[in-house]
C-alpha cells in the first residue's frame, strides 16, 4: 500500500479547537509542510499570536514562544537575533497583527528582521465572538458594527501587504487565499517562499492568507469561501507585493 | 583586583552587565537613563552580542521575551513612564517563568512627571507592578559600586529562579559619576538551560507560555510560583544595618535616600542622638528580619525616609506589626531630603530628649 498523503512532521496528533469550515487547518498544514520540506523541523521557533490561533503551540511540533498580543514580532526578533541559525515565524491573525500589533509588524519589517510572518486575514475577531477589526470591510456586520462598518464612524479597512509593501526592509511579502486548490497550491508556493527567504537570509517575509470565518460571519462554510472571493478578493486583491530576492513573480 | 574607573552611574550598570555575560539588549530612548542603551549601542558589538533600539518599550520587552526564551542572558532599561510601557511584557515574563534583568532609573511622576529623581516606582516594582499574581526581586543600590555589584547579581538570580530581576535606582545613581571596580566575574559556563526555544535537536518540543485555560491548571501554577517567591524571601533578602547596638530610633531608607538618611544619622549622633538605620538592599524580599531583631532588642521608632509620599514606609509598618512607631518623611517631585531636616524629623520624635 503506497501512502499518498499524510500530517506533515510539523504538525502534532491532536484535534484542532477550530470551528468547523474554518481555514486556519489548511494554512497550518502549508506552513508545517513548507517545514518539512525544507528541513527546518529540528531548527525552527514558532511564535504564536493572541487570537484564535493562541494554542498555536499546540499543533506545531517545533519549539513555540507563546507571545502577548501584537507583539509576536518584537517576541520573534528577540529570538531571531539570538540564534540566528534558527528558523523564526511568526503566526498571526489580523486583529493581532494589524490592529493592536501595527508597530511590531511595521518595525520589523523596515528593520528587515531575517523572519517569516504567516498573518491570516479573515476580517473579524473569531476568538472573542466577532467584533470589528481592522480589515472589517466597509458595510460589514459585526457585533461591534451591528449595522455594518460605516466609515464615518468606524473609517477604513487597512490592507497589510500593500503598507508593509513601502518599506525598504521587506523582502517579500504576497497576498494569497486558501479558498480551493488552486488557490491553495499558490498559498503553498507564497508560504514556502516566504521561509526560504529566510533561508537564504533575505529579509524579512510576509505571506497574507485570505481566511474564513464562518462562525462569526453567519454563513455556512460554502457561503463563507463564496463571501471571501466575492467581497474580501475585491478589497484585498491576491498577489506579490514585494519581491526582492532575484527570482522574479513580482507583480 | 581590578582598577578603579570613574563612570557614570548608568553606564557603569551596562558595562556590569556586559561582564555578566548579557548579550542581548533592547531599549528605548527615555531620560534620565540614555547612557544605558548608547553604551550598549557600541559595547555590546564588541563582545558579539545583539543591541536593538526599538521603536516602543512595548516592543523592547517583548523582544527581552524572545531573547531569554532562546536562552541569552538578556536586559532592559528605562525610567518610569517607560516601565509602565514594560508592564504587560514584565507580567508575561514573569508568567512564562524567563530570566532578565530589568533596570528602572526612577524619576518623579505620575504621568509625564519630571526628569528628576523619585522614588515614586516602590509599589509598582515591589507589589507586582503588571496584571496577575507576581512579584520581581527588587535590587536597590544606593551607590554605583553598588549598582555593579547588584547589576551582576541580578543575572546570576534571575537565571536561579527563572523570574525578572529589577535593579530600582533613580536619576541620581544614573546620572552621578564615582569610582568603581567591576569585581563580579560572569561564570565560565553560564547555567543550562534545557527550557529555552532553540530548535529541537532530538527532544520533543519546547513551549514558552504564560496561558493555562483550565483553573485547576493555572491555580498549581499561581501556587508554584508562591513557592517560588517565598523562597525568594527565605533566602534571598539583603540589608544593611548601622549602630542598631544602641540606637534608640531607627530611620528606614533606600538608595539615593539612604545615602542622605546616614549623613544625617551621623551628624545626629554627633550631636548625641541615639540612631540606628536599616537599609534595605532587596526591596522584595523585603528585610522584615532586620525590623524582627531590631523591635526584640527594644527599639520602638522608626522614621522612614523617601523621595516618595510613602510608599515603602507600608511595608514598614507590616514589618513591625503594631510592636512600634513608624513615621514617615518624604520629599517629592524631584527634590531631594535634605540632611538637617531629617535630624529636624528625628528631633521630634524623640520628644527632644536630649540635646
Amino acid at each position: 500500500m503506497q501512502v499518498i498523503a499524510k500530517r506533515p512532521m510539523a504538525l502534532t496528533d491532536v484535534p484542532t479547537h477550530y470551528c468547523p469550515g474554518c481555514t486556519h487547518g489548511i494554512i497550518h498544514r502549508l506552513v508545517a509542510e513548507a517545514i518539512d520540506e525544507l528541513g527546518l523541523n529540528e531548527k525552527t521557533i514558532g511564535v504564536a499570536p493572541v487570537g484564535c490561533a493562541v494554542l498555536a503551540y499546540k499543533y506545531f511540533n517545533v519549539d513555540m514562544h507563546e507571545a502577548s498580543h501584537g507583539r509576536a514580532p518584537a517576541v520573534a526578533t528577540g529570538i531571531k537575533r539570538v540564534l540566528p541559525e534558527n528558523i523564526v515565524f511568526t503566526y498571526q491573525g489580523d486583529g493581532d497583527l494589524a490592529s493592536i500589533g501595527t508597530a511590531e509588524i511595521v518595525h520589523a519589517a523596515a528593520r528587515g528582521e531575517n523572519i517569516t510572518v504567516i498573518f491570516v486575514n479573515n476580517a473579524i475577531y473569531g476568538m472573542t465572538g466577532g467584533q470589528m477589526a481592522p480589515t472589517t470591510l466597509i458595510g460589514q456586520r459585526t457585533t461591534t458594527s451591528p449595522d455594518g462598518r460605516m466609515v464615518e464612524r468606524a473609517g477604513y479597512p487597512v490592507r497589510v501587504s500593500e503598507m508593509l509593501s513601502t518599506l525598504d526592509g521587506a523582502a517579500y511579502i504576497a497576498r494569497v487565499a486558501v479558498t480551493d486548490p488552486a488557490n491553495v497550491n499558490k498559498a503553498k508556493k507564497a508560504v514556502l517562499k516566504a521561509f526560504r527567504t529566510q533561508v537564504e537570509r533575505k529579509g524579512f517575509a510576509l505571506v497574507e492568507l485570505l481566511s474564513t470565518c464562518p462562525t462569526n460571519w453567519g454563513l455556512s462554510p460554502r457561503e463563507a469561501i463564496d463571501w471571501l472571493k466575492e467581497s474580501m478578493m475585491a478589497y484585498y486583491p491576491l498577489g506579490v507585493f514585494k519581491d526582492t530576492t532575484g527570482e522574479g513573480e513580482t507583480k | 583586583m581590578g582598577e578603579l574607573v570613574l563612570m557614570k552611574g548608568n553606564e557603569a550598570v551596562a558595562e556590569s552587565a556586559i561582564r555578566a555575560g548579557c548579550r542581548f539588549f533592547a531599549g528605548y530612548p527615555i531620560t534620565p537613563q540614555n547612557e544605558i542603551p548608547e553604551y550598549m549601542s557600541r559595547r555590546m558589538f564588541e563582545v558579539g552580542g545583539q543591541f536593538i533600539q526599538a521603536e516602543s518599550e512595548v516592543s523592547a520587552i517583548n523582544m527581552i521575551y524572545g531573547a531569554s526564551g532562546a536562552g541569552a542572558r538578556c536586559m532592559t532599561s528605562s525610567s518610569s513612564p517607560g516601565i509602565s510601557l514594560k508592564q504587560e511584557g514584565i507580567s508575561y515574563i514573569a508568567g512564562a517563568e524567563l530570566p532578565c534583568v530589568i533596570v528602572n532609573m526612577v524619576r518623579g511622576g505620575p504621568g509625564l512627571g519630571g526628569i528628576q529623581p523619585a522614588q515614586s516606582d516602590y509599589f509598582q516594582a515591589t507589589k507586582g507592578g503588571g496584571h496577575g499574581d507576581y512579584r520581581l526581586l527588587v535590587l536597590a543600590p544606593a551607590s554605583i559600586q553598588e549598582a555593579v555589584d547588584l547589576t551582576a547579581l541580578a543575572f546570576d538570580l534571575a537565571d536561579k529562579y527563572r523570574n525578572p530581576v529589577m535593579i530600582l535606582a533613580d536619576a541620581t545613581l544614573g546620572q552621578a559619576m564615582e569610582p568603581v571596580e567591576f569585581r563580579h566575574q560572569a561564570p565560565d559556563k553560564l547555567p543550562a538551560k534545557p527550557w529555552a526555544t532553540t530548535g529541537m535537536k532530538g527532544r520533543s518540543p519546547n513551549i514558552i507560555n504564560s496561558l493555562y485555560l483550565i483553573p485547576e491548571e493555572l491555580e498549581k501554577h499561581n501556587l508554584r510560583l508562591r513557592d517560588k517567591y517565598e523562597a525568594m524571601k527565605r533566602d534571598e533578602v539583603r540589608y544593611e544595618t548601622s549602630h542598631l547596638q544602641d540606637a534608640e530610633v531607627v530611620v528606614v531608607a533606600y538608595g539615593t535616600s539612604a545615602r542622605i538618611a546616614r549623613t544625617a544619622m551621623e551628624k545626629a549622633r554627633a550631636e548625641g542622638l541615639k540612631v540606628g538605620m536599616i537599609r534595605p538592599i532587596s526591596l522584595f524580599p523585603f528585610p522584615t528580619e532586620a525590623f524582627d531583631k531590631a523591635v526584640k532588642a527594644g527599639i520602638r521608632e522608626f522614621l522612614t525616609i523617601e523621595m516618595s509620599t510613602g510608599q515603602m514606609v507600608e511595608d514598614v509598618r507590616l514589618a513591625t506589626n503594631g510592636q512600634a512607631e513608624v513615621r514617615f518623611y518624604g520629599r517629592v517631585g524631584g527634590v531631594l531630603p535634605v540632611r538637617d531636616e531629617i535630624i529636624a524629623q528625628l528631633r521630634k520624635f524623640t520628644g527632644g530628649r536630649c540635646c
